[in-house]
Formats: structure tokens, sequence, C-alpha cells
């Protein structure tokens, strides 16, 4: 270990360092998550009383967010946008891992790097910049053809784009890792044993990614889910929860129904980012 | 496989790649350079002029702004690392073996929390009517409540905070890689502590420390709401005037040529983070 | 199956492999009797590789062809192929479990689950493993993990079955076990072997017959015993056992005995290869095996010495003791170190370093090419 931190003094000094780090990255966490269960009409001290009604409550002036239609709807449109983003960006995730671990073409590290690109390019630059391709289209129909393409306006669709345009980039390098870990010797001897090429993907390659898979769709769901600055300029009447949230905070001021749902989303994203964290881990095992 | 048939996969593999690429990255980025080249002259007619650039040049406001976020960002990366590294440090070479999966976990699991709810939780522990105003109003050390938020330091703090687990995640992930008797020999062949850290374990560490300072840094330029949320509706971040331009004034030309200022000046700053440390984007970026 | 003369299980008939302008295998021609186990021996890179993934049917050669039970499988890709391999990492897959792994193969063939079920069982008896079914991959030992590869391909009945270097990853004392388990296996089995190995102990210990491969030739195809005792080529000589060797230039020849001086005053009289007469002048290189070699101390007169036609003295530079295969290094008077097996007894008539030695050996046992 670290020679380094070997005196009493040092190595409690680095303790208390690590200590009030945590603390600092707990605090406003802490905050946004405990006023949801103080009985009180605003989140701040003193606290009031424990309560359940920030969450269940269907009387006014305190309505639960289980009773905020608002707040369900933004919820429900987060969830099918998370969804398709994740089953769209595994699906072209796993073809670019098999595309740039298992094959050689002209300008292949061009291409890689092309695929890394989105990664540092602003959210906001994605967003406005698939805005206005979007409407650039849309206008050009609706002029040519005087056809109006709602699916090019914003809304859930754009959204949807906006966000797989950078999450693929993640989770192409989460299946690409554990693609290159894979020994391809293992295909071979699936194809020695009698199998065919498409069996062989199916019985041995593909569960062998399953964990990486199901890491990328979990960690593209997460971020989806929690994105802003890109959702901002796609979104249209379907405003996913940080938007309706964002438009609560702004309008309205903060209220501990807020609180109730910061709660709710920390619980689930933890759980999830749990959950993928978990499955990672198991390969270690299993190799 | 024959070479017919692996041309033919290749091909299948490369549609997917290719459309997402084409029509979601550089389609669009295309659209936006010629959408910011375009001057409405008229009501529905336009011309191809530099003058939507040129009213961010001729407005000091503008630039001004975009050299603050630039400069904050800066010091937000530097400021990332310094309180960064050594908690990465820790989970990956002082920590004992269980107790570092709980740490690495802890810093993992907050990585998902929205922008929001964290700016959110500091609302509420700043605010004039906050926690910790409240606290030290309780404890008798101030007399009246003080106001934390809307000031430089506290959007500071607030950018580094949500960076700063971008920072150490891939840190704990280059340093884990790192072999314990390369730092022992360190100390066995006569090092310091400080020639330790600063000819080993750093140099080591570089692809790691790069890909953090290009996320955070990008993260930092690029973030909307707590700059906002903390530092109150003048907080001259850039991001503010693209939304002001496009959804307030609705003078998409202007906020395109704003976006590709913004992407410009991100990309040298990478580039040239990338240059003076010797790294390459998929050396760094695509390995955390 | 009464036919007089048996079809060779696998024959390969002048097969070439050539990636761009690297030859990676060189017109090789071998057959194999049904039911043998048969060696490829050769260092690292000599293509021993290329010809075994060209026979399961991963790569196709450009010339030649490969012939199963007789027929031809230059068209067959290797999933409809009765050749079955064994992998040099195994190649067990990690997410299935032993039954599953065995039954992979069963399963692909559409045989019934009734089916599955009795073969799978008969092969874990078979490799002594009749418990292991439902455990994972992971929980298995390195020998286990060995003999599960082999159940794996013996289960679908192969015409032949290709194991490339599956030892190599394990640790020595398994490596010795493993090696004469591999022999039992493929004599219980009745089916045959081909082994592709760097190393030539397992290679002479287990096989009925090896072929030694040098940059994508045969050097000489035969039983492990002439391999050792009658090398055909100066390649086979070097590389199967360990050889003092010297190089020179023949001085004088008749059919049964050659003369080399080898530079140093020193003329080693050799036996020559059968059938290539070497001229006078020709630079060939003597090879003697350690064994071959006695030592005795200089100032006894050796008494044999006529017996012997090789003689040259030195001194004992150091002994490397090792049980029962000890050997002695000593240094000729030209400063040259030569390799000797002694018996070292642990008693005080030992040889000691720096003792004076006379080192003598038949010309019987000095091969020259």
């Amino acid at each position: 270990m670290g020679q380094a931190v070997q005196q009493p003094i040092l190595r409690n000094g680095y303790r208390l360092y690590m200590l009030l780090f945590f603390v600092f990255l707990a605090a406003p966490l802490v905050a946004a998550g405990v006023f949801a269960f103080n009985d009180s009409m605003f989140p701040s001290l003193p606290w009031r009383g424990f309560t359940l009604d920030w969450f269940f409550s269907d009387v006014d002036p305190k309505i639960g967010m289980f009773h905020d239609r608002r707040l369900l709807r933004g919820l429900y449109y987060s969830f099918v946008i998370g969804s398709m983003v994740a089953a769209l960006s595994v699906f072209v995730g796993t073809c670019n891992a098999f595309l740039f671990v298992r094959y050689d073409f002209r300008g292949k590290n061009f291409f890689y790097i092309l695929m890394i690109l989105p990664l540092v390019i602003p959210g906001v630059i994605l967003g406005i910049s698939i805005l206005a391709m979007a409407s650039n289209l849309a206008n050009g129909v609706e002029r040519s053809f005087g056809i109006e393409l709602e699916l090019l306006r914003p809304g859930i669709f754009l959204v949807v784009l906006g966000q797989f345009s950078f999450i693929t980039t993640i989770s192409s390098l989460i299946i690409t890792a554990r693609l290159k870990k894979f020994d391809s010797s293992m295909e071979e001897a699936a194809y020695n044993l009698g199998a065919s090429r498409a069996r062989v993907l199916r019985t041995v390659t593909l569960p062998f990614l399953r964990p990486a898979m199901i890491a990328a769709a979990i960690v593209a769901f997460l971020v989806s889910f929690e994105n802003f600055n890109t959702t901002l300029f796609l979104v249209g009447s379907e405003a996913p929860l940080t938007i309706t949230m964002y438009d609560r905070m702004v309008k309205v001021g903060s209220t501990p129904v807020l609180n109730a749902v910061s709660f709710f989303l920390m619980l689930g994203s933890a759980l999830l980012a749990l959950v993928s964290v978990l499955i990672q881990r198991d390969k270690s095992d299993q190799s | 496989m024959t070479s017919d048939a692996k041309k033919l996969s290749l091909l299948l593999l490369f549609i997917p790649f290719a459309l997402w690429i084409a029509l979601l990255i550089v389609l669009p980025h295309i659209g936006m350079f010629e959408l910011s080249l375009k001057e409405k002259i008229a009501p529905r007619v336009y011309e191809y002029s530099l003058a939507n650039y040129k009213n961010f040049v001729t407005e000091p406001i503008y630039w001004n702004t975009l050299l603050r976020t630039g400069g904050v960002s800066l010091l937000v990366t530097f400021l990332a690392l310094l309180i960064g590294f050594p908690v990465a440090y820790y989970i990956a070479k002082v920590a004992g073996k269980r107790s570092k999966g709980a740490l690495f976990l802890l810093c993992l699991i907050p990585l998902w929390v929205s922008d929001l709810i964290r700016a959110f939780g500091w609302i509420l522990l700043l605010r004039e009517t906050g926690v910790i105003s409240t606290a030290l109003q309780a404890s008798g050390l101030i007399d009246g409540p003080i106001e934390f938020l809307y000031n430089d330091a506290t959007v500071v703090m607030g950018l580094v905070y949500t960076v700063v687990l971008f920072m150490i995640v891939p840190l704990v992930s280059t340093l884990d890689g790192m072999d314990n008797e390369m730092i022992e020999a360190g100390y066995n062949l006569g090092g310091n502590g400080f020639t330790v850290l600063r000819r080993i374990i750093i140099p080591y560490a570089m692809p790691g420390i790069v890909a953090g300072c290009i996320v955070v840094f990008m993260l930092s330029a690029g973030s909307y709401l707590t700059p906002i949320l903390l530092g109150g509706k003048n907080s001259s971040w850039f991001t503010e005037q693209i939304y002001d331009q496009f959804i307030t004034r609705y003078n998409w030309e202007s906020g395109a040529a704003f976006g590709f200022v913004l992407l410009i000046f991100t990309s040298f700053v990478v580039w040239l983070g990338l240059k003076l440390s010797g790294q390459t984007l998929s050396s760094t970026v695509a390995k955390s | 199956m009464n036919t007089s003369t048996s079809v060779p299980d696998l024959e390969c008939h002048q097969i070439s492999k050539n990636f761009g302008s690297v030859q990676a295998v060189d017109q090789v021609s071998f057959d194999i009797p049904p039911g043998s186990f048969f060696s490829i021996l050769g260092p690292s890179g000599c293509g021993k590789t290329t010809l075994m993934r060209m026979i399961a049917g991963f790569e196709s050669p450009s010339n030649g062809d490969i012939r199963i039970k007789g027929q031809s499988v230059l068209g067959t890709p290797p999933n409809k192929r009765n050749v079955k391999m064994v992998f040099q990492h195994l190649a067990l897959f990690p997410m299935m479990n032993v039954y599953d792994n065995i039954a992979y193969g069963l399963r692909c063939n559409g045989v019934k689950r009734a089916d599955i079920d009795r073969k799978v069982g008969d092969v874990l008896e078979r490799v002594a493993l009749p418990d292991l079914a439902k455990r994972e991959i992971h929980q298995l030992s390195g020998g286990q993990k060995q003999r599960i590869a082999i159940a794996r391909c013996m289960v679908l009945d192969p015409d032949v079955l290709l194991l490339d270097e599956p030892l190599g990853a394990l640790d020595l004392k398994l490596r010795e076990a493993m090696k004469i388990e591999l022999k039992l296996l493929q004599h219980q089995f009745n089916t045959t072997f081909v082994y592709i190995t760097h190393d030539q102990s397992e290679a002479l210990v287990m096989s009925d017959h090896v072929a030694v491969m040098n940059e994508g030739r045969f050097e000489q195809i035969g039983t492990p015993q002439t391999l050792y005792h009658k090398p055909a080529t100066s390649f086979v000589a070097g590389f199967v056992g360990e050889s003092n060797q010297w190089r020179g230039t023949v001085v004088d020849s008749t059919t049964d005995s050659i003369s080399v001086d080898v530079g140093t005053g020193f003329k080693a009289i050799a036996t020559p290869p059968p059938g290539a007469g070497l001229a006078s002048g020709s630079a060939v290189t003597v090879f003697v095996r350690p064994e071959h070699i006695s030592v005795d101390r200089a100032h006894h007169a050796a008494a044999d010495a006529s017996a012997k036609t090789n003689e040259l003295s030195g001194t004992i530079d150091s002994l490397l003791f090792n049980g029962a295969n000890s050997r002695v290094l000593v240094r000729d008077l030209t400063g040259e170190l030569i390799e000797a097996d002694i018996t070292l007894t642990g008693g005080l008539d030992d040889p000691k370093p720096g003792e004076s030695v006379r080192l003598s050996w038949h010309a019987a046992s000095a091969l020259c090419f």
C-alpha cells in the first residue's frame, strides 16, 4: 500500500478528507430527499414531523406526487423515451461493437473517432442542430408537397433522436469493451461442434455480450431519464419528467412534492445503477 | 466465412452506424452551420452573410460570456481534478479490498442523478431560508439570514459538484490498473512521495486524467441548469445565450451561429488539451 | 468394415497454404491409420496451427486435398465436418454448465432429448467425471476442464479429434499427469487423435507416430523411437531430444564412417546419414547426445579406449544435479562446454568441479548432417 500515507497523522488526515468528500457528495442529495418527508408546505427547516403526504395525499393543498397528473405524465413520457432510447442505442451499439472489433475496413480509425465524437459535443448543440435540421426538413416537405410532417416537429420522436445521438456512443463503448474480451476461439469451437453461423451468434456470442448489453441499456435509460440540455430544445407538449420538474421549479417555486419526485428518482436510479454494476461485476467471476 | 458473405455482413453492420452518424451528427451540424450563415433581410427572405458572426464579435457581452464560460469551466476542471485525484487514489490504492468496492459504488450510484435534483438540493441548502442559513441562525453564529446563492463561488462549487464524479470514475479505473509494485519500486529506488507522484503515478494516470478533464470540461461548458439555478438568471453562461436566441427571441440563425462558436471553442480547448498532454481521443475518452 | 486395406482416417495430400507471400504450409502429405495417436511437433510459427485449422476447415488450403475416411472435405464447411477440435484454451462456453457444453453439438445435430441425456451421461462416465453435469465451468479444476473439453468433442463420435496444445496452460505437475491420461483416453475411445505441440516430451510420450514440422514442411514422420535414435535431418536431430553440437568440415568419408574437422584440432568420427554420401570439404554438424558420452577421470587409463572412437579431455566446470538425470558440464581444451550424463551417488567418489576428465563416445552414436 502507498507508503506516502504510512504516518498516522497523514493517514487520518487522508481519511478525514475522504469523509468530508462523501459528506459533500451526499449533502445536497440528502437535502433533496429528506424534505419529501417533512410535514410542511415548504422544503425547509424547521422539521415539522414525518409524513408521506407528499407522495400519497390527494387533498389540496398537499397533492402528493402520485396524484399529480402532470408529474405522473412526465414520469410516463420519461419512461417511454428512456425505453425507446435504450432499445435503439443498444441495438446500434451492438452493431457498432461488431463493426469495430471484428472487421477491418478503410478509414476505420476515422470512423471510430466519429463514433466517439458525440460524447464531446455539448448537449445543447446536439439539441439545436437536430432541431434545426428537422424543422428545415419539415418546412421543405410542407412547402413542396403540402404535407405537414408532425413527426419532425418538437416532440417525443425528436427527443428520442436527440438523446439517442449521443447515448449510442456510450452504449457502443460499453459493448465494444466486452466484445474485445471475447475469445473468438469460442465461436470456432461452437462452429466446429456443428452449429450454424446464426446459431453460434445466438447461443454463444450474444449470451456472452448479454451482461454488457443489459448494463448499456440501464445506463442509456438513466442518462435519457436525467437528460435536460438536449431535451430542452426538442421537447413538444409531451414533456418528460426533468422538464416538468424544471417548469414547476421556475414557475411555482420549490415545493416538497419536488422533493418527493427527487427521492423517488434517486431511489430508482440508485437501484438501477446498482443492478448494472452487479451485472458487470458478474463477468469477472466467470472468466 | 466466404469473402462475399463477409462483405455483406460488413455492409449490414455499417448501415446503422452510417445512418446514426450521418443523419444525427454530421448533417445536423452542416445544417446548423448553413443556418448560421443566413441573415433575415425581410420576413421569410434570407441571404447568406456573416452577419450573425459579426454580431457576436461586435457585442462584447456575447464574447465576454463565452470567455467567462470557458474560463470558469477551466477553473472547474482544475478544481475537479484537484479534489477528485486524491479521492480516486484513495479508492484505487489506499483503501482495503472490501471498502474499495463500497467506496467506488458510492461514487457510481450518484453519477446518474439528474443535474436538476443536484441543483435543487443545493438550493434547499444554500438559499436565504435554506438549511445552512437557518442552522447558523439557530446556533447564534449569525443574526440575520444569509443568501449563499446567486454568486460566482456558488456556481463554481455547484459545477464542480456536478462534474467531479466524471473525473473520479475514469481516474479510478486507470489507477486501478497500475501495479502497486511500480510505486514500491519508485520508493525503493530512492524517490520520495513527491517524486513518485510526479514521475510515476501522474504519468501513468495521464490517459485517465486527460479523459476526465475532457469530459468534465465539456459537461461544464455545456451545462445549463447548474449556472442558471445556482447563479440566477443573470449568471452569464453561454448556453443561456443560445437558449435565449433560440427559444425566447426565436432568432434561430443567430442561435445557430452561437452554437457553432461554442462548438469550435470547446473543440479547440479539447484539441489543445490533447496536444499538450500528447494523448488522442481514442486513447482517453474511449477507455473510460 | 472388413476391408483388408483399411482406409486412413485422415489423409493430407500435397497441401499448401500461403498468406500473401508467406508460405505457412508447404506441400505437406501424410496419412493416419484409424485409431492412432499422431502428433505434429514443431517450434511456434512452423505452420502446425495453420495445418490443423485447414483440417478443421477454418482455413482452406491453397493447394492439395484433405480426405477424411477417404472422402475429400475441401468443400465442406467446419460445422459439417466430422472432425472435432480441442482448442488451446479449451474454449468451453462459460455461460453454460457442463451438461449444456457437452450437449451443445448434439443439439446442433437435432438429437432427441432422451438420447442427449444418455449420451452426455455416457461420455461423462468415460472421462470419469460422472457427477459433474450440473457444475458451472468456472467451478472446474484445470484437469477437469481438459476432460470436459474432450468429452464435448467425443460425444459427437468424430472420425478425427484434433488437439491444439491443450496442455500448454497447465502447470507442470498436472501436465505430466494429463499426458498419461490423454493417452489412456485415446485408447479407450479408440479414435484417431491428431495432437499439435511444440513440446517434444508431450509428443514422444503419447504418440504412435510423430511428424516433425519446420518452416511449413514435414522434416520426418516416424515413431518416437525412430525420431530420437535415427533422425533424418539435422533439424530433427537438433529439435528432438538434447545434443552436443559441433560444426565442421568433412575431411574423410566412407560409407559407414566419416571424419569431421571441427576446427579446434579435434577430429570427430561420426556416422553419416543413410544414403547421403558427404564429400570431403562439405560443411556439416555433428550431434552427440549427452547420454552417449562417458566420463572418466583423466588419471584412470580408459580400459576400453579402443572401443570408443572419439576422445576429448577437459575439466569439470559444474555439476547439474537432478537426481537420476544429473549432468556434468565439461570445458574442453578450447573452452567449449560439453554436456554429459553421469550418475551422482552422493558418495565421496563423485566427480567435483575442477577435476580433469576424459570424455569418450562411439562413432555410431555421433550423427552427422
